[in-house]
């Protein structure tokens, strides 16, 4: 430990120079440049240049492209590993069962994209046509796009920086031809940094219906995820609610549980207690579920009548993003709507 | 900015290894942790640097959570794990106040901090520094190895699940190194097989031997595998020492050999 008679660091307080801090005005304030918490910050004279004052043009041109989707949620979470993209993909699949409904994924992990692979696109292109970039097409009703897509082989890095990041954000957003949706699913990379940022501004203008945060039940993930939901309220986006994956181990011999991911501070359901946010469901480490992201197979159509894939329906369905009629589901369908859920449209 | 050819708080540090993987959630941080202590028992001084600035995870793994960062003349003074001094950790976990608190940076700020983690830590005499990153190939890394400088880096420990998933992933951090002139000192394969402690089945949870495939593919050094263990997750929970908890397990049996192949690479 320090010696105690050394001050204490604290990144908002008086450490050196360089140090960012929370407080800042943001580059689009009056403030910008400006304020006393700008003083050492590295952006300073970008931001008190002036230049990037006026919100970026892109957002209006994005609130017009997205004028024909009708719902777009986010799948965030803070820690890394904990399923987005495969809670993603089971996502779209499950909306596309219903052959009139029109789904679109967009996956913003561009330096670790996994939807070509968990949706089975791998080594598919994308095409240019007169309205702009074609995604990939899963099925006729689900569309996909990814960065994954514009690289020459599954081994390149793309190494690039956040502004870089941000600029294919933007075109994803701007530039894809989505087409008409119903709905359009998007998938993060793990933290609160450039890409949720950019995802968050660029859609402004358009509006986001929310978020669904992903988690495992351990508190090494609920730590990060708490951050991620600090986030989300800092940047005024809903939070539909919070889905608690890998919640233990069913032995395929002896049938007992085992907590692989213990929930040692409470796991999802206590967090979302505390923190006021609904759980929308558990589900359980199933192999299957791995094996089939691997092969780029949709797990609720391979395997329908597993514990996991049930919760994955009972996730979709507390959202009222009903789409699989099964008796229980309907069931379900009909208990929510009697308890008076906010349902969101 | 240039970097200083040899950074003053680093001039003691004898050797500098990045823990890295394109993918996240696949235990960076927990062989990170693990390898700091096993280095500490063989009787190293050891160091650890987390640059992952949105999901600090060390302090909690290493028991040191609500600890604080100190100033001093010379800089920062890290947190030291016990009183043998002998581990130290620098998070930017210590800086905040509120643990829940996000931090909503963009790249050029976490460059920023992260060249203010390398310049003023005031690390001392160290045999190894490992550096804990979060997942991807962006700012963190970029910037730690621009701030360090490369020639102070000794290599890359890459972890990966044995999914294709991960192993797609990490193929592209490979690329990464090679594209930055990091050399690769080897993979390990985490979470490889679950050994059920009721029946003693074991069940591939996240699939086999992608770690190991991966790095015959690439002709990287094959670190070892090591097991889903919920005893090693609950420890890092709890922040205890695993290695000196079940020194009997398979898994530490594991994790002192990708220790142990990591000490024998750095000295030859
Ligand atoms: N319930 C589950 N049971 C078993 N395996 C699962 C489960 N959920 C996800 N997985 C597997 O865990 C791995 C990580 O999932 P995924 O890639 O969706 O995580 P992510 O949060 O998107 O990770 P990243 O932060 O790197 O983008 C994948 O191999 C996936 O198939
Ligand atoms: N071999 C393992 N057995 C069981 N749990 C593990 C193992 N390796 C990692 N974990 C757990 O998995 C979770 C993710 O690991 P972490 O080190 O935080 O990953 P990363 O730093 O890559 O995001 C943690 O809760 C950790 O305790
Ligand atoms: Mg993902
Ligand atoms: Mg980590
Ligand atoms: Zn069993």
């Amino acid at each position: 430990m320090g010696p105690a008679s050394f001050p204490v660091l604290r990144y908002s307080g008086f450490m050196t120079p360089f140090v960012a801090r929370l407080d800042c005005p943001g580059s689009t304030s009056e403030k910008a440049g400006t304020s006393a918490a700008c003083e050492g910050c590295p952006n300073q004279s970008v931001c008190a240049s002036g230049a990037p004052k006026a919100p970026d043009p892109a957002i209006e041109g994005i609130r017009l492209k997205m004028a024909s989707v009708k719902h777009k949620i986010l799948v965030l979470s803070g820690k890394g590993g904990v399923g987005k993209s495969t809670f993603s993909a089971n996502l779209a699949h499950a909306l596309a069962s219903d052959g009139t409904k029109e789904v679109a994924v967009l996956d913003v992990d561009i330096c670790g994209p996994s939807i070509p692979k968990i949706m089975g696109l791998e080594g598919e292109q994308v095409h240019q046509s007169g309205s702009g970039w074609s995604p990939v097409y899963v099925e006729d009703n689900l569309a996909v796009m990814s960065v994954g897509f514009l690289l020459g082989s599954p081994d390149d890095a793309v190494i690039w920086r956040g502004p870089k990041k941000n600029g294919m954000i933007k075109q994803f957003l701007r530039d894809v031809d989505w087409g008409e949706l119903d709905y359009l699913i998007v998938d993060t990379p793990p933290g609160t940094s450039d890409e949720h940022l950019s995802v968050v501004q660029y859609l402004s203008g358009a509006g986001i219906d929310g978020a669904v945060i992903i988690t495992t039940p351990q508190e090494v993930s609920l730590q990060d995820v708490r951050k991620e939901i600090r986030f989300c309220q800092k940047v005024k986006l809903p939070i539909i609610g919070v889905v608690e994956n890998m919640s233990g181990f069913v032995c395929p011999k002896c049938k007992n549980t085992s907590q692989i991911f213990p929930p040692t501070t409470g796991g999802a359901q206590r967090m979302c207690e505390d923190l006021s946010l609904p759980l929308l469901g558990q589900v359980p480490l199933d192999p299957r579920i791995g094996r089939n992201c691997d092969q780029g197979k949709s797990f609720l159509n391979e395997v329908p009548e597993s514990p996991a894939s049930m919760t994955y329906r009972t996730i979709i369905q507390t959202q009222k993003y009903c789409i699989i009629i099964t008796p229980e589901v309907l069931l379900l369908c009909i208990q929510t709507t009697l308890s008076g859920l906010h349902l969101r449209h | 900015m240039e970097v200083a050819s040899d950074p003053g708080n680093l001039r003691n540090v004898r050797h500098v290894v990045l823990v890295m993987s394109g993918k996240g959630g696949v235990g960076k941080s927990t062989i990170t942790t693990e390898l700091a202590l096993a280095l500490q028992h063989a009787g190293k001084k050891v160091g650890v640097l987390d640059v992952d600035l949105c999901g600090p995870s060390i302090p909690r793994m290493l028991g040191m959570a609500n600890q604080h960062v100190h100033q001093c003349d010379a800089g920062w003074v890290p947190v030291y794990a016990g009183s043998q001094q002998t581990l130290a950790l620098m998070s930017v976990g210590f800086l905040l106040e509120d643990p829940d608190e996000a931090i909503v940076w963009r790249g050029p700020r976490k460059t920023a901090l992260i060249g203010q983690f390398v310049s003023d830590v005031v690390w001392g005499e160290l045999d190894v520094l490992l550096v804990d990153t979060p997942p991807g190939t962006s700012d963190e890394h970029l910037a730690v190895l621009e701030k360090l400088g490369k020639h102070r880096v000794d290599g890359a420990v890459l972890v990966t699940t044995p999914q294709a998933v991960s192993t797609g992933d990490v193929r592209r951090e490979i690329t990464f190194c090679k594209k930055t002139g990091v050399k690769i000192l080897g993979i390990v394969e985490n979470m490889s097989g679950f050994v059920c402690p009721h029946c003693s089945e074991c069940t591939s949870i996240f699939s086999k031997g992608g770690g190991e495939e991966l790095a015959k593919l690439t002709g990287s050094v094959f670190l070892g595998s090591v097991p889903l263990d919920p005893l090693l997750s609950a420890s890092m929970e709890e922040g205890r020492d695993f290695l000196q908890a079940f020194p009997e397990s398979a898994t530490y049996t594991a994790l002192q050999a990708v220790a142990e192949t990591l000490l024998h690479a750095l000295d030859h």
